[in-house]
């Protein structure tokens, strides 16, 4: 189980580096028409539900390849190329093309620009999105739990078996607490790994319109390529939601929006979708304003309020499957037994988005230049109005921008949802889990509708966070 | 030592300029004048193989380089910004051009360790760049230049930003060091005072179109 944990996160890492790599060359190199559209595709598999990616595939792929370790990797991969994208793709496009000419002038082909100045710049990020893939991987339970099958666990559906289906609490937080610390010692190579990496949000970008037929070829090729993988899963969703034993129709969407109870459900699946948004608004609300104080605290704060960054953090180096372990043994009795409260389920969420939201604001609110706070003072602002005046508008974007995301975030939550949600107030992705562990054809029909509802929702979701983005120089 | 023969340069629909003409002797240290937007670093650019040509031929000597790639013209250039690679030290970055030649390291170490010497950054060798001061990271970029023994330097303003008295001496040690090494130099710059300093000969860049 730790064996198989570990080789199948390295090696989903490394074939998502690889996969990556081109699109995140196009993607931070050149400006094109259709860029943010296909940005924000890359980005939909990300924040999808990994149940929705699992189930994704378990439509595409033929049945030879279902529950193997050929249909893991794929759908990680697929689920991962938005962090090379985002995280080496950021670093890529900040490399002036005059660092290039310069390399040039000294002799260099462009293949040996790549092996020595290109790579070794882009090292650093290269590591960061390894570590991050990597986390994600050994942490997975959504993908594993649809694709991998009964033969194949993680540490974490193990954790999740021996607590739910076992009752075995003990040997549940003994594994967890094992993986915390194989977490903690990847997180700690993450963070020093990427010390002193450039993470303002005000960047210069170099992309540039592809100039010659050569570039033109190799931007809209790539692209079209890209689009196609990344769109064909999410199109398999929508195919496999109008299709039945019965041919092509809308039976499965009827019944969904007709509120009909069905594959042995207590309430009608759609009801999974309000409840989903219920307890997105309020991850919210919870994560944005927690999050918002943090990110001040640490901002403004002295040396001191790094251990604010560091506790905040923590829910990154812990799994989702532990998160709702741990609330669901630490808020079981007395006065503080909220097993059964909805709140519950919008804590668990804001601990996972927390460290989402504090990232986002973080380099935002260190962005504001002290020499404009400064000019307020003199002009005879207080603390406050100056934070109110300069402060406050500069960043508020990026405050809408993360609340987005932590929204984003519950929405898709499966592992600490799985632990914290009951039959009458089951999350989108616990439905869909559970519609599709259930036999006929409809009642499956019914759980790739409820994933269907989810891509539009985050899709648009994305395509609003993406416009909301702090301004980025164009050079 | 070069030739420059009847070059046009187009930025979309705009021409930058138009069947522009120069011819340097071996050796020779040229200084490029003129007012903003009139093409100077273009045209440097455009020597360099970075800047496509609309017509025109450039020559190395008797060799025709016009369709050659940059890295393969054997022309040099310190970029009016350095353009440093940060990831590497100073000592690495003017190693950089031999390395990719595979030059060994036995011979190459040397010869880093002489031009370092000579542009006053002996001791420097170990630094990053950005420990650098303007001054320091100048030096540096005209150091990895030179190692390379370019046929031509092109030098893209190298003393814009550097005040009074660091401008006065690095321009004094730049003008020794290129005409010690007998080095070819297309010089560009807006300050006529720096043109006289370390030029043969001044061209106001209007002056090269027909």
């Amino acid at each position: 189980m730790l064996w198989f944990s570990t080789w199948q996160a390295l090696a989903s890492t490394i074939i998502t580096l690889v996969v990556a790599f081109p699109s995140t060359y196009v993607l931070a190199r050149f400006r094109f028409p259709g860029k943010r559209m296909l940005l924000a595709l890359v980005t939909i598999p990300f924040v999808l539900p990994t149940v929705v990616v699992g189930a994704a595939f378990l439509a595409l792929l033929p049945d030879s390849l279902h529950r193997s370790i050929v249909a893991i990797l794929i759908a990680h991969t697929y689920f991962n190329i938005a962090v090379v994208v985002r995280i080496v793709g950021r670093r890529w496009e900040q490399i002036s093309p005059l660092l290039n000419d310069a390399a040039s002038t000294l002799g260099a082909s462009p293949s040996k620009i790549f092996r020595t100045l290109t790579l070794p710049t882009l090292s650093t990020a290269i590591r960061s999105a390894s570590a991050v893939i990597f986390l994600l991987c050994f942490t997975s339970y959504g993908i594993i739990r649809v694709l991998g099958g009964p033969a194949r666990a993680t540490l974490e559906v193990e954790i999740y078996s021996r607590a739910v289906q076992l009752g075995d609490f003990a040997g549940a937080a003994a594994l967890s607490l094992f993986q915390l610390v194989i977490l903690g010692l990847a997180m700690w190579w993450w963070i020093r790994s990427t010390r002193g990496s450039n993470d303002s949000a005000r960047i210069q970008m170099h992309a540039v319109v592809p100039q010659t037929l050569r570039q033109r070829v190799v931007v809209y090729g790539i692209s079209a390529t890209t689009a196609i993988v990344i769109a064909a899963p999410l199109a398999t969703v929508f195919i496999r939601s109008i299709s039945t034993s019965s041919g092509v129709n809308l039976d499965a969407w009827r019944l969904v929006f007709g509120n009909h109870v069905t594959g042995l459900g207590t309430r009608p699946p759609l009801a999974a979708f309000w409840t989903s948004l219920q307890y997105a608004i309020a991850t919210a609300v919870i994560a944005g304003v927690i999050g918002l104080a943090a990110a001040a605290a640490i901002a403004y704060g002295d040396r001191g309020t790094r251990l604010v960054e560091g506790l905040v953090m923590l829910p990154l180096a812990t799994s989702a499957v532990t998160l709702g372990l741990g609330l669901l043994i630490t808020f079981d009795s007395g006065i503080t037994d909220l097993r059964s409260r909805w709140i519950m389920i919008p804590i668990a969420h804001s601990l996972v988005a927390l460290p989402v939201v504090v990232r986002t604001m973080l380099p935002v609110i260190r962005s504001v230049p002290q020499g404009v706070r400064d000019a307020s003072a003199t002009l005879g602002a207080s603390w406050w109005q100056m934070w109110l005046t300069i402060d406050r508008s500069l960043i508020a974007r990026a405050w809408v921008t993360s609340l987005a995301f932590a929204g984003a975030i519950s929405l898709g939550e499966f592992g600490a949802s799985s632990f914290l949600t009951r039959r009458t107030s089951a999350t989108l992705p616990t439905e869909i889990a559970r519609l599709l562990g259930r036999p006929g054809d409809l009642v499956q029909a019914q759980a790739y509708v409820l994933a269907s509802l989810l891509i539009i929702f985050i899709g648009v979701s994305l395509l609003a966070v993406d416009g909301l983005r702090p301004d980025r120089v164009a050079v | 030592m070069l030739t420059v023969d009847d070059v046009s340069v187009d930025f979309g629909t705009n021409r930058i300029f138009d069947h522009l003409s120069l011819k340097l002797d071996a050796g020779e240290l040229v200084s490029l004048v003129g007012p903003s937007g009139s093409g100077k670093t273009t045209l440097l650019r455009a020597i360099a193989g970075l800047q496509p040509l609309a017509s025109g031929q450039i020559y190395v000597g008797e060799r025709n380089v016009t369709d050659l790639p940059t890295y393969r013209r054997g022309i040099g250039m310190v970029f009016q910004d350095n353009q440093l690679f940060s990831h590497l030290s100073v000592f690495e970055n003017v190693a950089y051009a031999l390395r990719i030649k595979h030059m060994p390291k036995e011979i190459r170490q040397p010869l880093v360790a002489d031009m370092l010497k000579l542009v006053g950054l002996a001791s420097f060798d170990k630094r990053t760049t950005m420990q650098l001061s303007g001054g320091e990271a100048k030096r540096v970029a005209v150091a990895r230049s030179l190692v390379a023994e370019p046929s031509v330097l092109l030098l893209d303003e190298p003393l814009t930003g550097l005040d009074g008295e660091l401008h006065a001496r690095l321009l004094l040690d730049l003008s020794v060091l290129l005409r010690k090494r007998g080095t070819t130099v297309v010089h560009v710059t807006h300050d006529l005072d720096e043109a006289r300093e370390l030029s043969d000969r001044i061209v106001d860049i209007r002056l090269l179109s027909q």
